[in-house]
């Protein structure tokens, strides 16, 4: 491409539901570009000979490469590309931080006006969804090589991995815990943000390269790590995923109306709350709701109760706004739908009424100080500055620590100091022989394609192991 | 999908249900729990597992219908299926040889002790069993819990049948009577929080399952968090089974009532909808 070719600086916006529409219904707020509006943004990218973009990206897509087809209007190519490295584009293409990773790494970055990676993403993969005449044109993989491997969990990492595993041809099977496959992507992240039927789209390309998805396997309960290395596999995977929920460790903190953001999303997402009493599960978020924490999660669970009938939502947060964890996109889509923001405050104490409902919480004030160790500003107490808030739910989120049930029932496998499995982060091995972890079991909490790029990894590692170093 | 294999009307309100499991059945041991979801729009709903045949791969759950969830489940026959049924969760019964252990088990929980009564005669312990009931006609497994206990008393609170009175009673007059080494009781919250205000003052050590309300049964969501010695714990993974001079018996109640007003409207509607399918037939 020649250099000479005048940059267009003109980011195609993506189209979104208006934010009165969309704070009242679980349909998806991004409405995804059209062929117009793709095609116009695909010919922005100036095809950088040395793509900087790919850097930031932890799954290696070839991304100059999948654009130049869409704007050279070669869809079906579009999707070779983009799934050669990457199994799982539909949700890549709606919850990856690009503003992190490849778009901020495009040489456009420097002049305000990056690709937009993410959208095109989403628009080659729902493209595909809906052309699955195309599907039959798919390359093929290679033939069974005759060794099995267990992935443990099938959220991004397991999936990913599964995936990777199965094109090289192994024989992969997926154990899950709930009773649907997709780990975080069905049960945490929300249908207006990801809609489920995409996450199970992508679920079902994995499947159809792997042998088997098993549901309502809990490895360590029905079957131990242990009893599956003896069972003919020849290498485990252990993804199983965020694990358990913290909690804020103050007064009243079990009075009922008060959940974490897990449970929360969980009756929301997974058991379909919102459509209770069609639906068996009930959810209480109706009233004031108060929401603990600053991260993509805090920012999901405000936007389901919004959405589940809440009258007022805050989201209570003990640091300022750029301290904030989560996505500006999702913290900006909040605020658009009228959450409140709550800065620099913290929770002392949660007041429950005679039946130990929640009613109230008590709040005091921050600072900001000195950076502490995460490089951010550490918030501190504002003397006498409490107050009392009148609620009727609260929702924790303030992240999750590593689930019990593997560790303590696996013989041989190291843990770190927070509960983690010890996991070297190159090849995703850990202390057992046979056995790798990826994802937020061996990271702790961390974002989607962070795992992906985990499964990947382990994949690559997990072939030439049992390929016998070859 | 998992198949009944058999069904069993223990009362008109407390059934079991034979479950084609072999997973579940080859790991299950006293004292562990099921999440069942009987169909596509079901709760996940904690249930204790009352027996299991590794050989033949099955489950038996015992259960008494009081919401949607158990009245869907007792509306199962033979040959149908339910679409979940994951396990086997929670830590098993703490089984050694203790010396003379007492089981109390009050309503549909006999199916829940039986299991462990066994396990813990097994184990070489003198088992001595009480069971309490409403009334006469309530009555069930008394033979199956006698013949693994070596003494069985059973009570009804109106004295229909046998001892007159709750089961605190005969409870109080074996601690005072005989030297006993451990405690088990299950049922409903109460009969539970006062068997252990009965052991206290003897300092025998009280086991009790805890029925919170769960969603994912796996440790993920802390629906089922209960006070425990003054830690939050999470019956699911912490439990089911916890010290019962520890626990916070008004915080588990007060827990276990969060939804009444939905589980109401839940029932409702389900009643309607049975109502019309009767017509409609």
């Amino acid at each position: 491409m020649s250099e000479k070719k005048k940059l267009d600086l003109n980011r195609v916006s993506m189209p979104k539901q208006e934010p009165l529409v969309r704070k009242r219904n679980f349909s998806e707020v991004a409405l995804g570009y059209t062929e117009e509006q793709a095609l116009r943004e695909a010919s922005r990218c100036i095809q950088c000979k040395k793509p900087a973009c790919i850097d930031g990206c932890p799954v290696d897509i070839d991304i100059p490469g999948f654009i130049r087809a869409i704007s050279e209007g070669n869809m079906p190519e579009a999707v070779s590309v983009l799934k050669d490295r990457n199994s799982l584009p539909g949700i890549c293409g709606r919850v990856c931080p690009q503003e992190t990773q490849c778009e901020m790494t495009c040489i456009l970055a420097k002049k305000g006006a990056p690709i937009a990676i993410g959208r095109l993403e989403r628009y080659v993969a729902d493209w595909e969804r809906h052309h699955p005449e195309i599907i039959g044109q798919q390359k093929s993989y290679a033939k069974f090589n005759g060794k099995k491997v267990t992935v443990v969990g099938s959220g991004p990492a397991g999936l990913t991995c599964a995936a990777e595993l199965a094109k090289l041809g192994y024989g992969v099977t997926i154990f899950e815990a709930l009773h649907v496959a997709g780990g975080v992507l069905m049960y945490g992240i929300p249908e207006f943000r990801l809609p489920k039927s995409i996450v199970q789209a992508e679920v079902n390309y994995v499947r159809s390269l792997s042998e088997e998805i098993k549901l309502d396997q809990v490895i360590g309960k029905i079957a131990t790590v242990d009893d599956l290395l003896g069972n003919g596999f020849d290498a485990i995977f252990l993804a199983p995923g965020a694990g358990a929920p913290m909690f804020l460790n103050i007064p009243g903190e079990n009075l009922s109306g008060i959940y974490s953001a897990n449970e929360f999303l969980t009756r929301t997402n997974l058991m379909k709350a919102y459509a209770f009493p069609e639906y068996d599960t009930p959810i209480k978020a109706g009233g004031e709701v108060v929401v603990f924490g600053g991260g993509n999660v805090a920012m999901d669970a405000s936007r389901c109760a919004l959405r589940l009938g809440a009258g007022k939502v805050y989201i209570i947060y003990r640091r300022s706004r750029v301290e904030m964890p989560a996505r500006a996109e999702e913290r900006e889509n909040a605020e658009e739908e009228g959450i409140f923001f709550k800065l620099l405050t913290n929770p002392k104490r949660f007041i429950g009424d005679e039946q130990g409902k929640v009613k109230a919480v008590e709040l005091y004030e921050m600072e900001l100080g000195e950076p502490d160790e995460s490089g951010r500003r550490r918030p501190i107490p504002k003397p006498n500055t409490e107050f009392v808030m009148e609620i009727d739910t609260a929702i924790v989120a303030l992240g999750t620590k590593p689930n019990p049930i593997i560790p303590s029932t696996t013989k041989g496998l190291e843990l770190t100091r927070w509960g983690t499995i010890k996991t070297d982060d190159a090849t995703g091995r850990t202390s057992k022989e046979g056995v790798w972890c990826g994802g937020d079991m061996a990271t702790g909490a961390a974002t989607v394609i962070s795992a992906m790029g985990a499964g990947k990894r382990t994949a690559v590692d997990i072939d030439a192991y049992l390929q016998g170093g070859s | 999908m998992y198949r009944i294999l058999d069904r069993e009307d223990l009362t008109s309100e407390i059934h079991l249900l034979k479950i084609e499991a072999p997973g579940v059945a080859r790991k299950a041991q006293a004292g562990q729990f099921i999440i069942v979801r009987v169909d596509e729009k079901g709760e996940r709903i904690p249930l204790t597992i009352a027996d299991w045949d590794r050989e033949e791969g099955n489950v038996t759950i015992v259960f008494m219908e009081v919401g949607t969830s158990t009245r869907k489940l007792a509306s199962l026959s033979i040959g149908d299926s339910v679409v979940d049924f994951v396990g086997p969760l929670g830590r098993p019964t703490e089984i050694e040889q203790f010396g003379t252990v007492v089981c109390v088990a009050g309503g549909f929980a006999i199916a829940t002790i039986m299991p462990i009564a066994r396990a813990m005669r097994k184990a070489g312990n003198r088992v001595i069993s009480i069971m309490g009931f409403r009334t006469k006609n309530l009555v069930f497994w008394q033979e199956r819990l006698g013949s693994v206990s070596d003494e069985l008393i059973v009570t009804t609170d109106d004295g229909s049948y046998k001892r007159k009175g709750l089961v605190t009673e005969p409870l109080k007059e074996l601690l005072q009577e005989t030297r006993i080494e451990r405690v088990i009781a299950i049922g409903p919250t109460v009969m539970m929080k006062f068997c252990s205000l009965t052991t206290k003052p003897f300092g025998v050590k009280t086991i009790v399952s805890l029925n919170p309300i769960m969603v994912d049964g796996t440790g993920m969501c802390g629906c089922c968090r209960v006070l425990v010695g003054g830690e939050t714990k999470f019956a699911c993974v912490d439990g089911p089974d916890f010290d019962g001079h520890e626990v916070d018996w008004d915080l588990l109640v007060k827990r276990q009532r969060t939804y009444l007003d939905e589980e109401k409207e839940s029932l409702e509607l389900w009643k309607k909808k049975m109502a019309g399918a009767i017509i409609n037939e």
